[in-house]
C-alpha cells in the first residue's frame, strides 16, 4: 500500500544536484520535428512499398444503407480491392474482449448496413497510388433509407436527463440560500460544439509480419488501449500487435482513441499481403473524429453586500451520441473554487444523432470557465467590487464541497502576482471609458482551475558500456514535451549530462505508461521514470560497492553518489562508463513503477491560475482584438520551464480561440456539421494573437506524486475565453452570452447600446 | 507524366500520373515527408515549400506545373547536425510543440524575411510608408500558417532572432 507520506524522502528530482529540473532545456526531438525529420505515422517507410486507402463517409445522420455498388471503383486503374459492410472481413462485434484484461474491446469497421452519424466511414478503397485510390473513392454509389435524425440540441433541452450514474451535488439549501441572498445573478450562456483540428489528420500505417502479427504505426495519445483495441478487432494476441506512435501532431484529447483508419489499414495489409496506410482528409476529421460538444450552461450566484457568496448554482446541458456516454463535465470544478455554503452543480445530457462527443483539452473547465468566470465578473459590478477583490473574498479554506483540504492552493497569489504585473491598477471598472483611435480598449480576468491526476505507470532504464542511459515507456508525446521532461529526469537522477541520455517512447512493446491526457503525463510518465532511475542508482551502487575491480568496492551502497557521469564515494570514484564496461558489459536494466497513494484522497488536488487580457473593440465592426494577455500559473514543481510555459500559452491561445473564434454550427437538414475544412471552421491563427506570455509560481505539491509536480497541458485553457470576454465587456459594455463573441453578435450589441 | 525538379538541390526526374500534387510528389515520390499535409486544400500553410524561392503551398499546386523547377524543402534548409539559423531559432525559442505545422512555419519564415526585404507590401503597413520588421508585421505576413498548438509568440520571437542574426 503506498501513501504520501512515501513520498516525502528526499530523491535525486528534489535534490536537483546537477540544476537540470526545472531548466528550459530545448526540445529532446527538437532537432528532428525543426528538420522535418521526425517521421508520424503516415511517413514512416515500411518495408516495402505501401499502398493507399481512402474513406468515403456516410451521407445522411441515422438510418441503413440499402444498396452499395462497388463495380465502379473495383474497376478502376489500379484499385487493389474496395469494400463496404457487403464484403469487409468478418470482425468480432463492437467491444468483444476475447482477453479479459484487455483495455480496449474490439472496433470493427464497416461492421453493418448502420449508418449512426453523417461522415461515418461506410466505404473503403485501396490502390497502388493515393492518385487512384482517391479517384476510386469517388465512383462508390450507396443507396440510405434515412430514418430521420435528432441533432438540434437547444430544441432538445428538455429530453435532457441525469448522465448514467450521476446525481446533482447540493450542500446547504441552495434555492432558500438564493432567494435569501442581497444581490443576485442569473444567466444563461451558451458554448458551440468545436473541433479538435489537430494539425495533423489521424492517419495508420500498418503492415503483417507473417499471419499473425502486425506492424502498425498510427497517431494516437494511449498506446495500450490502442494496441488492445487492434488486437481484439483482429482476432490476434494482444502481443501480436505491435502498435508504434513515435511523433503525434496533435492530440488534444481528439487522439485518445483510434478510428477506423487504423482497423482498415491493418485489415487491408492482411487482405492485399503488402503495406497500407490510410489517413483522414481534414474534411472527414471533423465528423470522423470526436468533438466537443456544445453546452448550455445557467449559473446563478447569491451574495451579500459584502461580496461573500451565500448561494452558487451551476447546471450544464450538454450532448452525447445516441450510443455514447461521454458527458462535457462543466459543472465540476465549480464544486471547488468558491466558497459559499449553499451550492448545487450538476449536468443534463441530451443524446443526439450527431457524431461522437470526446474529451478535448480541458473538458468541463475549459467550456464552464467561460460561464463561472464571466458570471463573477457580473456580480462584481453589481457589487461595485474589484474582480480580484470579489474572488479573494470567496476563497475557501478547504475544498468547499468535500471538506478536504488543499495540498496547495495559490490562487490568491497567482491573481494577485498578476494584477500587479498586468497593470490591473489601471482598469477603469465603468465599460466603454478608454479609446485608443478607432478601438475602445478595455480589460479583463478570470481565475483558472484543472485537476490534477496520477496514474499508474512503468517504466524501464538501462545504461550501457559507454554509460548511456536509455528510458524505455510506452508513453507518447503529442507536443507536450514527454520526451524532453523524460530526459531531463533520467539526466538529473542519474548525475549524467543530457546528451548521455536517449528516450524512446511510443511503442507497445516498452512498459506500459496511459499515455498523454487530463494532464498527467508529465507527473504519470516522469514519476514512473523516477522510480526506475533510483532503482537503476541502486543497481549501480550495488555493483560498484560488490565490485573488486571499483575503487568504490565495499563501500556503502547507498553512499554513493552519481554526478558529471561519474559515480563516488567521496574521494574515491570512476566514470559510469568505465564501471559498466568492466562490471557489467552487457549493460543493465531496470524497471520501476509508479502508482497513485491510497490516501492521495484525503486532500483536493488542483492546479491553479489567473488571466489578464487587454482587447480592443471596434464598435463600428464589433471586430475584437487581444492586444495582451498574461496568465500566472501555480502547477507544482515545473520540470521544464520552456516546455511547460508553450503548454501555457497555448493552452491561453486555445482560449481566445474560444471566446472569440470557434465553434461548428450543426446544419439541421443533413444532421451535419456546416465547417468542414480549416477555412471555414476558425481558428486563432498568427495575426489574432497580440503580446502573450504565462508565469509559473515556485511549487511544489508534496501531496501530488514524488517529484512534487503537475500538469500544466490544459491549465492554461481554462479561464481563458473569460478573461477575454470579461475585457470585451469592460471594453464596449456589451455582455455576449453566447460564444463565439463574433463581430455580429457583439454589434447586435452595440446598435442596441446606441453605439 | 514525366517532369524534372531539382530537390534541395538533386536533379530528380519523376514519372508521375498528372493528378499527383507537388506535395504528394515530394512526400510519397520523393520521400522527402519533411513537407506536412494539415488540410490538401491551401489553408493550412503546414505544406509550405520554395518554389524558385517563393514560399506556396505545395498541396495546392500540380507537381507537372514544376518541371524545371527548384523546390527547397524543410530537409534543403538544413540538417539535425547542421541547423539552419531558423531553424535554430525555432529550437531554441520553443516555436513548435508536436511539430507538424514547423517545417512549413520555417519554409515560409525564410521566405517571409526575403520578401520582406524586397520590399513586398503588407495591410500591416500603411500605403507609401517604409515597413519595419515589427511583431504586427511578422503576425500578417505569418497569418497563413496555422499553428494549433498554438506556438504563435515562440514564433513570432524566433523569426525577429533569426532575422536580427542572433540566432
Ligand atoms: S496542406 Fe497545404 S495548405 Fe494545408
Ligand atoms: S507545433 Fe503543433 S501545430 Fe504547430
Amino acid at each position: 500500500m503506498s501513501s504520501v507520506s512515501d513520498w516525502e524522502a528526499p530523491n535525486p528530482v528534489k535534490d536537483n544536484r546537477g540544476g537540470l529540473i526545472g531548466k528550459g532545456v530545448d526540445r529532446y526531438e527538437g532537432p528532428l520535428k525543426v528538420t522535418g525529420t521526425a517521421p508520424y505515422a503516415y511517413e514512416v517507410q515500411p518495408p516495402s512499398p505501401p499502398a493507399y486507402g481512402v474513406m468515403v463517409g456516410a451521407a445522411i445522420a441515422r438510418g441503413r444503407i440499402t444498396a452499395v455498388d462497388i463495380a465502379a471503383a473495383e474497376a478502376s486503374p489500379g484499385v487493389l480491392l474496395a469494400w463496404t459492410h457487403m464484403n469487409a472481413p468478418a470482425q468480432p462485434p463492437r467491444g468483444t474482449k476475447g482477453h479479459p484484461r484487455s483495455t480496449q474491446g474490439s472496433k470493427p469497421a464497416l461492421e453493418s448496413d448502420r449508418v449512426a452519424y453523417f461522415g461515418q466511414p461506410v466505404a473503403f478503397v485501396v490502390a497502388d497510388t493515393l492518385e487512384n485510390a482517391v479517384a476510386a473513392s469517388h465512383l462508390i454509389r450507396l443507396s440510405y433509407a434515412a430514418e430521420g435524425h435528432d441533432v438540434a440540441f437547444h430544441e432538445r433541452l428538455d429530453a435532457a436527463g441525469q448522465p448514467p450514474g450521476e446525481q446533482d451535488v447540493e450542500i446547504g439549501d441552495f434555492d432558500a440560500g438564493f432567494a435569501a441572498s442581497e444581490v443576485r445573478l442569473d444567466e444563461t450562456w451558451t458554448t458551440p460544439l468545436q473541433n479538435h483540428c489537430q494539425m495533423e489528420p489521424c492517419a495508420s500505417l500498418a503492415w503483417w509480419e507473417g499471419p499473425d502479427r502486425c506492424v502498425a504505426h498510427t497517431s494516437v495519445q494511449m498506446v495500450k488501449p490502442a494496441q488492445h483495441g487492434l488486437a481484439e478487432t483482429l482476432g490476434i494476441g494482444r502481443d501480436d500487435v505491435h502498435l508504434l506512435t513515435r511523433y503525434i501532431g496533435g492530440g488534444f484529447g481528439g487522439k485518445g482513441q483510434t478510428y477506423d483508419d487504423l482497423t482498415l489499414a491493418a485489415l487491408a495489409a492482411r487482405a492485399l499481403g503488402r503495406p497500407v496506410k490510410v489517413a483522414f482528409t481534414r474534411q472527414q476529421m471533423m465528423h470522423g473524429t470526436i468533438h466537443r460538444p456544445a453546452t448550455v450552461q445557467r449559473v446563478r450566484l447569491g451574495a451579500g453586500r459584502d461580496g461573500r457568496l451565500n448561494a452558487m448554482s451551476m447546471m450544464t446541458w450538454t450532448h452525447c451520441h445516441r450510443d455514447g456516454a461521454f458527458t462535457e463535465h462543466a459543472s465540476n470544478f465549480a464544486r471547488s473554487l468558491y466558497a459559499a455554503p449553499n451550492r448545487l452543480t450538476g449536468h443534463r445530457l441530451v443524446k443526439l444523432d450527431l457524431p461522437h462527443a470526446g474529451a478535448m483539452r480541458a473538458p468541463g473547465e475549459a467550456s464552464g470557465t467561460l460561464s463561472l468566470e464571466c458570471a463573477m465578473d457580473e456580480l462584481a459590478e453589481q457589487l461595485g467590487l474589484d474582480p480580484v477583490e470579489l474572488r479573494i473574498r470567496n476563497e475557501p479554506e478547504v475544498d468547499p464541497e468535500n471538506g478536504r483540504p488543499f495540498s496547495q492552493r495559490q490562487l490568491v497569489r497567482c491573481l494577485r502576482e498578476g494584477a500587479q504585473l498586468f497593470g490591473w491598477d489601471r482598469r477603469l471598472p465603468t465599460p466603454g471609458q478608454v479609446r485608443d483611435g478607432r478601438w475602445l480598449v478595455g480589460l479583463g480576468m478570470a481565475a483558472a482551475i484543472r485537476g490534477n491526476f496520477l496514474l499508474p505507470a512503468k517504466c524501464s532504464f538501462s545504461v550501457d558500456a559507454d554509460g548511456v542511459i536509455t528510458v524505455r515507456q510506452g508513453m507518447t508525446d503529442i507536443g507536450t514535451g514527454t520526451y524532453t521532461v523524460l530526459a531531463q529526469i533520467a539526466a538529473e537522477t542519474l548525475g549524467v549530462p543530457l546528451g548521455q541520455v536517449k528516450v524512446e517512447i511510443g511503442d507497445s512493446e516498452l512498459p506500459p505508461a496511459p499515455g498523454s491526457g487530463g494532464q498527467f503525463g508529465a507527473a504519470t510518465a516522469g514519476s514512473a521514470a523516477l522510480m526506475a532511475g533510483m532503482n537503476l542508482r541502486r543497481a549501480i551502487a550495488d555493483l560498484a560497492t560488490g565490485d573488486p575491480g571499483s575503487p568504490l568496492h565495499a563501500g556503502d551502497p547507498g553512499d554513493v553518489t552519481f554526478q558529471d557521469g561519474v559515480v563516488a564515494i567521496e574521494n574515491r570514484s570512476e566514470t559510469l562508463s568505465d564501471l559498466i564496461r568492466r562490471a557489467a558489459p552487457e549493460g543493465l536494466t531496470v524497471e520501476g513503477e509508479i502508482r497513485p497513494a491510497q490516501d492521495a484522497q484525503k486532500w483536493s488536488q488542483q492546479t491553479y491560475g489567473a488571466h489578464y487580457c487587454e482587447v480592443g473593440v471596434d464598435p463600428v465592426t464589433g471586430e475584437v482584438r487581444v492586444r495582451r494577455m498574461l496568465g500566472v500559473f501555480a502547477a507544482g514543481r515545473i520540470i521544464n520551464a520552456k516546455t511547460a510555459r508553450s503548454q501555457l500559452t497555448g493552452g491561453m491561445i486555445w482560449g481566445v480561440g474560444s471566446a472569440l473564434h470557434e465553434g461548428n454550427p450543426v446544419d439541421p437538414r443533413y444532421g451535419s456539421l456546416v465547417n468542414q475544412d480549416l477555412a471555414q471552421y476558425v481558428l486563432p491563427v498568427q495575426a489574432d494573437i497580440g503580446e502573450l506570455d504565462a508565469i509559473m509560481l515556485d511549487e511544489v505539491d508534496d501531496k501530488a506524486n514524488p517529484m512534487g509536480i503537475k500538469g500544466v497541458g490544459e491549465l492554461g485553457n481554462s479561464g481563458a475565453g473569460a478573461a477575454v470576454a470579461n475585457a470585451v465587456y469592460n471594453a464596449c459594455g456589451v455582455r455576449v452570452r453566447d460564444y463565439p463573441i463574433t463581430p455580429d453578435r457583439l454589434l447586435a450589441g452595440l446598435i442596441a447600446k446606441g453605439m | 507524366m514525366r517532369i524534372n525538379i531539382t530537390a534541395n538541390g538533386e536533379a530528380r526526374s519523376l514519372d508521375l500520373d498528372p493528378r499527383t500534387t507537388l506535395l504528394d510528389a515530394l512526400r510519397e515520390h520523393l520521400k522527402l515527408t519533411g513537407s506536412k499535409k494539415g488540410c490538401d486544400h491551401g489553408q493550412c500553410g503546414a505544406c509550405t515549400v520554395l518554389a524558385n524561392g517563393t514560399r506556396i503551398n505545395a498541396c495546392l499546386s500540380l507537381a507537372v506545373m514544376h518541371d524545371g523547377d527548384e523546390v527547397t524543402t524543410i530537409e534543403g534548409l538544413g540538417s539535425p547536425e547542421t541547423l539552419h539559423p531558423m531553424q535554430q531559432a525555432f529550437l531554441t525559442h520553443d516555436a513548435f510543440q508536436c511539430g507538424y505545422c514547423t517545417p512549413g512555419q520555417i519554409c515560409s519564415a525564410v521566405a517571409m524575411l526575403a520578401e520582406f526585404e524586397a520590399g513586398a507590401p503588407s495591410p500591416e503597413t500603411p500605403r507609401g510608408a517604409a515597413p519595419t520588421l515589427s511583431d504586427a508585421e511578422i503576425r500578417e505576413r505569418m497569418s497563413g500558417n496555422i499553428c494549433r498548438c498554438s506556438a504563435y509568440p515562440q514564433i513570432v520571437a524566433a523569426i525577429r532572432d533569426a532575422a536580427e542574426g542572433r540566432a
